[in-house]
């Protein structure tokens, strides 16, 4: 065999593992989860093709009103999650300088190491009406009786943010990182102030950052069962929520792959026009 | 806006609070998780009762402490049976994609690039679905045409290990292609002069420089597997790792074993965190 | 096979396209045993591929490569009796310093014993004895030039090939590692093939020098030949400081030729190339060349200008003059004796140089 050779047989040894998980594991999947929820059971173990799944949806209010406030509330939490990161990020990048700015960095990636599950029980024991903020509050006179904070959709969103932060702080950073004050210099210099600084220098530079944050955010808060869930209660009515009651449930498969197919359709739109308004490319946001 | 340019001491100040707000507000709820493990009380709440281990070590009296605990102990097993595996298989398809995509120059690669951060924009509990729907159809064809029973293609830890591992190889992938960019091909090249063959370059000088890239994929790829919640959640039968225990557990009511378990989870991944910072000062550049 | 009448190096009609693009146009080379040569040319002149094409990185699209007398077509990077000094060094940085010198002995499975021996006396060879056990980022750069060295040397190539090893350091040490690598390689005989853009590199290290432009070798020569005689325009303005004038050839007399410039000025050159009368030519005449004041005995050109610039360098110094009906630009060297200390702008000085001294090619409009 000569080089040539030899190269065309390594390719075809590494495009063999990931062709392998790519087929096997992302897209047979998904297309059997579109095929099952373009089906219905029309006798036991017989299907037909059939559009029944998404029109019950689209009658069913609960269904379509969950839907949407799951897309609204995560386009929310995913806003206030750049909104409180990104002076924190600044702060981290910008301001502060050799130990104490590794220092803080390493303290912002310390939720990351406790599992989602601990972070929300930590919630619970200060938010729920026996727990400690509502006892301070006692103690201080604020309030005559125990207050329940819990199981509102404040408790949901306060969740979703802490949760998603670090994933918004540490893109943030790096994009900030590598902006040279100089820049930010010669903006002023050049008669700017900070909020054109911002608007022209800043955020056009840290672009790639902000995008590639708020895509995480938003696919880590749509696709979130755990939190809202426990902090929201019952009546959380979230859509993952919706998906594991008819699959593990009510063992409706068909119309919990129809919510799936829902689903991962709503999160590539937003995802799409969040990259078309923005003006940048999946690779050059995530793959940086 | 940065230090150079003047701005008012009251600003700055109004800044710094801010900032040390948030850390508090980043530390309190997993503060009073490791505080109120210690709390001598049947539930994790003020008023404090005083100090105890009971959530650690008791048996019996109405308490059950986190080492005395079969079930508890048995899935934080399975945990790290799976986490295992996920890194293992995790890091190997990452580290075979970082040569595709870097040595490797071909038609469509951009595309195949882009396919690959796929599942990042999957959210969870659906990529968890549709390898349950996949799996059980491939089961259900087995079982009818060819009278064979592969149980394992049914809810269970192997489905759990591969729903896991589908998205975690796309993070690990990013880690690892990212050092493999950085290389200066010219350390291969002198490997090559000096007498090397293909072999010996990638054992002697490739992979060394990979390797603290990949010790802290590892450690990320091991603990995404064992916090992972939304994806396991479709994907478990009996056989639960530690985080399906303990939402059961705190959605039947939680006592003070769960902070127990909780302070344990955290000094585990602090350690780790610890290795990984440490393996990540002074790479060689 | 080879005796010592075999060229070190040989290259025949070597070429190497890349698309449109030829890189290395036909060269024919041989280096003779124990030689300093160096390829000089601008960047992308071609002498990097050629240096890659040598270690085996690189394959010629025809034309052979033969290293004592044996072609090197086919033979891989890593059999080939060469070893190569990286631009950027390339040490290992995983491994030590004994280690990176280790690395090639290891891969040829010499026995452990003498590699430690081996690693020692060439770590003594280039003065660093006790740098074994350092890590690569706890050297210097200087340092780091001898390691890479010693790591080539360690394995006792037929040819060592240095790919700008020097571009990375400042000048202190530029200068330092130049006079150090020339004594390295008279004392160990080993034959170097050298690539630089910088003339100074080449004219201070090496016996032999080929200037390169657009995958050709425009000339080969010693350093002197190269700097006294040129045979291209590009060689003279490449290698050293020159005037350069564009003028019009209004006399020939054998090799000497009379050129009118554009501004007025009558300059008697010589030339190899005999020119027509009327032909556009290009006159190239070094700073230092140029005398000031009167001539002893008389010269061949005599002109007088005004300052119109100090350019003070130290050992380096000259002055722009402008001279002449039209006012050419004319750059003279300075000695330092303290002679020319109080010249200032606008001073009146009488310039002379033998038409020798004044080459003038015809033709190439480079």
């Amino acid at each position: 065999m000569n080089h040539g050779d030899h190269q065309k047989l390594f390719f075809w040894l590494l495009l063999a593992p990931f062709a392998l998980w790519l087929i096997l594991l992302i897209f047979i999947p998904h297309l059997d989860m579109l095929s099952i929820a373009l089906r219905e059971r029309v006798a036991p173990r017989e299907y037909a093709f059939s559009l029944a799944n998404f029109q019950a949806f689209f009658t069913e209010p609960l269904y379509w009103r969950t839907f949407l406030r799951t897309a609204l509330m995560s386009i929310l939490a995913t806003a206030l999650t750049l909104l409180i990161a990104f002076p924190v990020a600044w702060y981290i990048a910008k301001i502060l300088r050799g130990r104490s700015k590794s220092l803080l960095f390493l303290l912002c990636l310390i939720p990351f190491w406790v599992s989602e599950l601990v972070r929300t029980y930590g919630w619970m024991i200060l938010l729920r009406e026996t727990g400690v903020v509502s006892r301070v509050l006692q103690w201080s006179g604020l309030v005559d009786g125990p207050v329940e904070m819990l199981y509102n959709d404040a408790a949901i969103l306060l969740g979703l943010v802490y949760n998603a932060l670090l994933f918004m702080v540490v893109p943030l950073v790096t994009a900030l990182d590598s902006l040279s004050d100089e820049l930010v210099e010669a903006s002023y210099d050049l008669g700017g102030n900070s909020l054109s600084t911002l608007r022209f220098v800043v955020i056009p530079h840290a672009m790639p950052g902000i995008v590639s944050g708020c895509i995480i955010v938003f696919m880590l808060t749509l696709g979130n069962y755990l939190t809202p869930t426990l902090l929201g209660g019952k009546d959380s009515l979230w859509f993952t929520g919706q998906i594991y009651t008819q699959f593990i449930t009510r063992f409706n498969w068909e119309l919990g792959s129809a919510f799936g197919v829902l689903l991962l359709i709503l999160s590539s739109v937003i995802v799409w026009l969040g990259l078309r308004l923005s003006g940048q490319t999946l690779s050059g946001t995530l793959a940086r | 806006m940065i230090p150079s340019l003047p701005r008012s001491s009251a600003s700055a100040a109004l800044y710094t609070a801010y900032v040390a707000l948030f850390f508090v507000f980043l530390l309190a709820p997993l503060v009073v998780v490791g505080v109120f493990a210690f709390n001598d009380s049947l539930f994790a709440s003020l008023p404090w009762q005083g100090f105890t281990l009971d959530w650690f070590t008791a048996a019996g009296d109405g308490r059950t402490g986190v080492f005395r605990d079969g079930p508890l102990l048995e899935s934080i097993g399975v945990s790290l049976f799976v986490a295992f595996w996920v890194t293992v298989l995790s890091l190997s398809v990452a580290t075979t994609n970082a040569f595709l995509f870097e040595r490797h120059v071909f038609r469509g690669r951009e595309f195949l690039f882009m396919l690959m951060l796929l599942p990042l924009v999957i959210p969870g509990v659906i990529l968890g679905i549709s390898i349950l729907i996949a799996s059980n159809s491939l089961a259900n064809v087995l079982e009818d045409r060819f009278l064979l029973e592969w149980d394992w293609l049914r809810p269970g830890l192997v489905l759990v290990i591969l729903g896991q591992f589908s998205f975690i190889t796309t993070i690990a992938t990013l880690v690892v292609t990212a050092r493999l960019r950085k290389i200066d091909r010219s350390l291969e090249e002198a490997a090559r002069d000096l007498g090397a063959g293909h072999l010996a370059v990638l054992l002697t000088v490739t992979l060394p420089w990979l390797r603290p890239a990949l010790l802290a994929c590892g450690i990320v790829a091991f603990l995404m597997s064992f916090e992972n919640f939304n994806t396991t959640l479709m994907l478990v039968s009996s056989d639960s790792p530690l985080t399906i225990t303990l939402f059961d557990r705190l959605r039947e009511g939680s006592t003070p074993a769960l902070n127990a378990v909780s302070l344990l989870l955290m000094t585990g991944s602090g350690l780790l965190a610890l290795i990984s910072v440490l393996a990540q000062r002074n790479p060689p550049r | 096979m080879s005796s010592d009448l075999t060229p070190d190096l040989e290259t025949r009609q070597l070429l190497r396209r890349f698309g449109h693009f030829t890189a290395v146009d036909q060269i024919d080379l041989s280096i003779a045993r124990g030689e300093f040569f160096s390829i000089l040319g601008p960047s992308g002149c071609g002498k990097t591929t050629l240096l890659r094409m040598l270690a085996g990185f690189d394959q010629p699209d025809s034309g052979d490569i033969l290293i004592r007398g044996e072609s090197m077509l086919g033979v891989a990077p890593n059999k080939r009796p060469v070893n190569m000094v990286f631009q950027h060094l390339a040490l290992f940085p995983m491994m030590n310093v004994a280690d990176n010198i280790a690395y090639g002995l290891r891969r040829r499975g010499t026995d452990r014993h003498a590699i430690a021996a081996k690693v020692r006396t060439a770590l003594e060879s280039v003065d660093l004895p006790d740098a074994g056990d350092k890590r690569i980022d706890q050297l210097s750069g200087g340092q780091k030039q001898r390691v890479a060295i010693a790591r080539a040397l360690v394995l006792e190539p037929r040819l060592l090939l240095l790919d700008e090893p020097l571009g990375a350091l400042d000048l202190k040490l530029r200068e330092h590692m130049k006079v150090e690598l020339k004594q390295l390689q008279q004392r160990i005989g080993t034959t170097f093939i050298y690539i630089t853009h910088d003339q100074s590199e080449a004219l201070v290290m090496s016996d032999r020098i080929a200037v390169m432009q657009r995958g050709r070798f425009e000339q080969t020569g010693s350093p002197t030949d190269l700097y006294y005689s040129p045979e291209s325009a590009f060689v003279a303005g490449f290698v050293g400081d020159a005037n350069r004038w564009r003028g019009t050839v209004t006399q020939v007399n054998g090799d000497t030729v009379q050129v009118s410039t554009g501004n007025g000025l009558q300059l008697l050159c010589s030339s190899k190339q005999t020119p027509q009368q009327g032909e556009t030519v290009s006159v190239f005449v070094r700073p230092e060349a140029i005398g000031i004041g009167e001539a002893a005995g008389g010269a061949d050109n005599r002109l007088e200008g005004r300052i119109a610039n100090l350019l003070f360098n130290g050992a380096n110094s000259s002055a722009l003059l402008l001279c002449g009906p039209g006012e050419d630009e004319v750059r003279v060297a300075l000695p330092q004796t303290g002679q020319y200390r109080h010249l200032k702008r606008g001073d009146v000085l009488s310039l002379y140089f033998s038409a020798a001294q004044a080459s003038c090619f015809g033709g190439d409009a480079a």
